[in-house]
């Protein structure tokens, strides 16, 4: 079937947040339309995208293609349970985010909130383009379009330094992508005239020995998105967003489609059996492993919040990798679910870090001590996310990281389980003090004298809800486990 | 079919270049008679004519056919014969059709730029320049391929030279001097090939020239035809004439010859180096064209990095067209169908492309009177349609996937991948990374840098905007329908490699 149904639920996954998209800005006249559209389109989205789960859970695949430009060349979508995974994580997230962005937008009195909800909505559109992406192609022009529409969120506040953090995100992750992932894509193409995702890997018959390898490098380091060591300077650039994006882009969308696509690659283009086989695609533990720690380390001599949280990110973006590196399939399954998890807990802790700046107006983690007690329910739940990060059981966090550990040890890889646990305590490292100087440390003179009370309403429910899931996904994680499992082939 | 409809449809060959050739006169003597308001009609309409016969001549030959046309009844070789195939047939649409959407969209941008008393003269030079390039496409003679270069090129001298500033008339000498040494160059090539196989037909050519083929005259022809229609295509290092032609032009103009005018002299190449020459051989079995591949390279990235640097918006798009053609020749260069298929259609969607950016900024100029980037600052809000056509063409000139301009690039890195020529490949993406930068810093000076205090700008009359939307949208279309370009383009490409004797 080629063309555009809009009664095609694939379809539709990518035009509901891109009419949306247009309906928001023609209500920029008055904000409360505007809001409502928003989070209207979020809704729609969420419950289209959820309709769809029960199918693929039985097993279906719907897939649909818009257009076939060449031989082999089309815009194709194909539904399989990772892409199922992360978009229901996003549409889910999109509405907890639209939520908070009303409140966060409204309290601190941002500039431009209409191109702000435009862009959020675009970059939604093209998300679930990369979740549904049934060839490389597809993959790449929706990867190349959040790039794009994510820039004007990035840059949001317009001033020097946000134009030029802006040129470090766009020339990372275009640089990288043309300049590797597009070669690489080019070069499957050419090898084998097609680019679609297929079960077992659609190379696995055509490629041998250090090509295998190269062809990794170039993937890996094309999807920079990723942001595996060195490629990952783009992250705390981004940072000077406002939190509502850091929060939905930088834990969710973005950071996500990344690690997805690694995935996504390794599962379906290279196929985990020839990936375990080929000498020449060992290297890939080492650059993750390396990245876990190393961005560990960093992060912990951070003050700054945000940076912090930033490079926590890195850090667990790698286990992402790490997880697939272990090539196992249990350990894969890890992969998919920490997608899940990680969204979860590191949106929470974006939330609370931007609930702190609009109620308090702090940004650094010194100037934290005992706003606990003004700001409990913020903290609690930056308690949780943070459990989660570090894996403690409870949260999400345990789930994914149970799965890895499961695998590292199925496979006898205990350099893999040494690095996990390692980077465990780093974790704990970089998180507990936070805790702990927000609950039990007396308040600086100088905060004394500034009393504040809570964020506004709808940020606490948004804080409160990703809270929640965090944990739910802890009590009840099974469609998330049934998804990894069939993705993983076990 | 009504017999005197096929018989008008029989001379469609001749009447492809007659038609806008013997309105040219006519426009003058509007002059003459003073009814300027009418020359803008007459020549939109001829050149509205010319396209259908231009489209009705591909649809004939579609499918490897080929038309011979003898002109005055004088069967070839002694007469001049008039030879169409795909390829020709293609560049024949390009022009037609993009001379009838310039006129279309320059009609205010010609009232504005151009004195009134001169408009019939303009459009006059318009149709004269329009027949020689037509007349290159279509002819089958090698001599009458240097008249139609000739007529177009002296009309192309006085079109730039009608821009409104002072630097029009220099660029336009500039142009005229090494224009003339290209078509002396050409003509010279013309001579040598004649003088060995005492023919001027080039299907008659190509076969004469088996027995000559490994003389040193023949080798100096290439050379000499080679180096003259770089001349006029702008290959790099022979490119300095171009940006200042087309900065100092009249926005009409730009967009015009930046589309059309280079391409048909890289078809005249094509025709000599596969369909003469290719018969020949030069040096250690290479193809006459291969040696181009340096310089379309060189042509790649110095156009491109040149571009990152200007600050006029005409003259880096000037500049990036020395870059387009060389992705061009390098298609050329690879002598194989992949590369071939990837210079034609290149041909195709960089005149849709640059034709659409030529235009938006047309009309930016129509409204500001200048396209320095320090004065388009937040056009985004101020001309939001003109600059969202800007970002298309843009987006295709980088290859951005399922727009024209990735056509192009896809099957150039095929036809290196192919080759197993891999560093090729890598430099075609670094050179998309280049023109990600200066197709970038536009789109920031567009979209997210505030416009200037009190700039109150609307877009430009409807009927401009219409044609810039127009030929933005056919950047899109033309990445995801290839049916009409590709498949010429492959078609063509296939002709050449067998030596053009289908």
């Amino acid at each position: 079937m080629t063309g555009i149904f809009l009664t095609d639920p694939i379809t539709l996954s990518v035009a509901i947040p891109a009419l949306g998209a247009l309906l928001i800005a023609l209500g920029s006249r008055s904000p409360n339309l505007r809001e409502t559209m928003t989070l209207l389109t979020a809704t729609a989205l969420a419950v289209n995208v959820y309709a769809l789960l029960p199918d693929v859970l039985a097993g279906g695949r719907p897939a649909t293609a818009w257009f076939s430009i060449l031989p082999g060349i089309e815009m194709a979508f194909r539904i399989e349970p990772l892409g199922m995974l992360f978009a229901a994580v996003a549409s889910l997230l999109w509405i907890v985010n639209s939520v908070y962005s009303i409140g966060y937008m409204r309290g601190n009195r941002e500039h431009k909130q209409t191109r702000f909800y435009v862009c959020f909505a675009l970059a939604i559109a093209a998300t679930m383009g990369i979740a549904f992406a049934g060839n490389l192609l597809t993959l790449f022009f929706f990867y190349e379009a959040l790039t794009l529409v994510t820039y004007p969120l990035v840059t949001h506040k317009g001033n020097d330094e946000a134009r030029k953090a802006g040129r470090v995100y766009l020339g990372i992750l275009i640089g990288t992508s043309i300049g590797f992932q597009l070669l690489a894509i080019l070069w499957v193409y050419a090898s084998t005239g097609s680019g679609t995702f297929s079960d077992g890997g659609l190379i696995a018959n055509s490629f041998t020995g250090a090509p295998v390898g190269l062809l990794l490098i170039l993937f890996i380091y094309g999807i920079g998105k990723a942001a595996v060591m060195p490629v990952h300077r783009w992250l705390p650039a981004a940072m000077v967003a406002p939190t509502p994006v850091s929060a939905l882009l930088h834990a969710v969308a973005v950071v996500k489609a990344g690690v997805f696509s690694v995935i996504k690659v390794a599962v379906y283009v290279f196929g985990l059996d020839l990936l375990a086989r080929e000498a020449s695609a060992d290297w890939l533990f080492y650059a993750a492993a390396f990245t876990v720690i190393a961005a560990s380390i960093v992060a912990l001599r951070q003050d700054n919040l945000k940076r912090r949280l930033a490079y926590s990110t890195i850090s667990q973006l790698s286990y992402v990798v790490l997880a697939v590196s272990i090539y196992n399939p249990i350990a894969l399954a890890g992969a998919a679910i920490h997608i899940a998890a990680h969204a979860f807990g590191k949106i929470t802790l974006f939330f609370a870090a931007g609930s702190i700046y609009t109620a308090g107006h702090k940004t650094e983690i010194s100037q934290l001590d005992g706003i606990g007690k003004r700001m409990p329910i913020t903290m609690i739940a930056f308690a949780i996310g943070s459990f989660s990060m570090i894996g403690l059981p409870l949260t999400a966090g345990f789930v994914s990281k149970w799965y890895m550990l499961s695998g590292a040890y199925a496979a006898q890889h205990y350099l893999a389980i040494a690095v996990i646990v390692v980077s465990t305590l780093l974790n704990a490292a970089y998180f507990l003090p936070v805790i702990h100087a927000a609950f039990f440390r007396k308040e600086s003179a100088e905060s004394a004298a500034h009393p504040h009370g809570e964020a506004p309403l709808p940020i606490l429910l948004a804080l409160v809800t990703t809270a929640s899931l965090t944990v739910a996904l802890f009590l009840y994680p099974d469609p998330a486990i049934a998804l990894a499992k069939m993705l993983a082939g076990i | 079919m009504n017999p005197l409809l096929a018989n008008i449809v029989g001379h469609f060959p001749i009447l492809q270049v007659v038609v806008p050739l013997v309105s040219a006169p006519l426009l003058s003597l509007l002059a003459f008679l003073r009814i300027r308001g009418l020359a803008w009609i007459v020549a939109t309409l001829v050149s509205l004519i010319t396209t259908v016969i231009a489209a009705s001549l591909l649809a004939s030959v579609w499918g490897g056919k080929v038309i011979s046309y003898e002109v005055g009844g004088w069967a070839a070789p002694w007469g001049i014969e008039y030879r169409i195939d795909t390829l020709g047939a293609l560049l024949l649409l390009i022009v037609a059709s993009i001379s009838t959407v310039t006129l279309v969209y320059g009609r205010s941008s010609v009232l504005q730029e151009i004195p009134e008393d001169r408009h019939p003269l303009f459009y006059t030079a318009w149709m004269l320049c329009v027949a020689g390039l037509l007349g290159m496409a279509v002819t089958g003679d090698a001599f009458n391929v240097f008249v139609f270069l000739e007529i177009s090129s002296l009309s192309s001298y006085v079109l730039i030279a009608a821009g409104k500033r002072r630097e029009s008339l220099t660029a336009a000498y500039r142009y005229l001097i090494l224009g003339t040494i290209g078509a002396t160059f050409f003509l010279i090539g013309v001579g040598l090939v004649y003088m060995m196989t005492g023919t001027l037909n080039i299907a008659d050519m190509a076969e004469k020239i088996v027995a000559v083929r490994d003389t040193r005259a023949i080798k100096a022809a290439a050379a000499f035809l080679t180096v003259g229609l770089a001349l006029k295509f702008a290959l790099f290092p022979l490119h300095l004439w171009l940006p200042g032609a087309y900065t100092f032009a009249p926005s009409t103009v730009s967009a015009f010859l930046a589309a059309t005018a280079t391409k048909v002299s890289i078809y005249v190449l094509l025709r000599f180096d596969f369909i003469i020459f290719g018969q020949a051989t030069p040096v250690a079995g290479l193809h006459f064209s291969q040696f181009l591949m340096p310089l379309s390279l060189a042509a790649i990235f110095a156009g491109s990095i040149a571009a990152v640097f200007q600050t006029n918006l005409k003259r880096l798009l000037a500049y990036s067209s020395v870059a387009q053609i060389g992705y061009i020749v390098l298609g050329i260069s690879f002598a194989n169908e992949d590369g071939l298929t990837g210079g034609i259609v290149h041909m195709f969607n960089h005149a849709a492309t640059k034709g659409a950016l030529f235009m938006a900024v047309g009309a930016m100029v129509y409204r500001l009177g200048s396209a320095e980037l320090h004065d388009l600052r937040g056009l985004g809000r101020r001309m939001p349609l003109t600059a969202f056509s800007f970002f298309l063409g843009g987006i295709s000139l980088i290859g951005v996937p399922f727009t024209a301009g990735f056509i192009s690039k896809w099957y150039l890195i095929s036809a290196a991948l192919d080759d197993g020529n891999w560093p090729i490949a890598v430099l075609l993406l670094l050179s998309s990374l280049i023109a990600v930068i200066y197709i970038w810093r536009v789109i920031e000076v567009f979209y997210f840098t505030p416009p200037p205090d009190g700039a109150k700008t609307r877009e430009a009359p409807a009927v401009m905007l219409a044609m810039v939307v127009l030929m933005a949208a056919a950047t899109v279309y033309f990445g995801l329908d290839t049916r009409l370009s590709v498949g010429a383009a492959n078609e063509a490409a296939r002709i050449l490699l067998s030596g053009g004797l289908l």
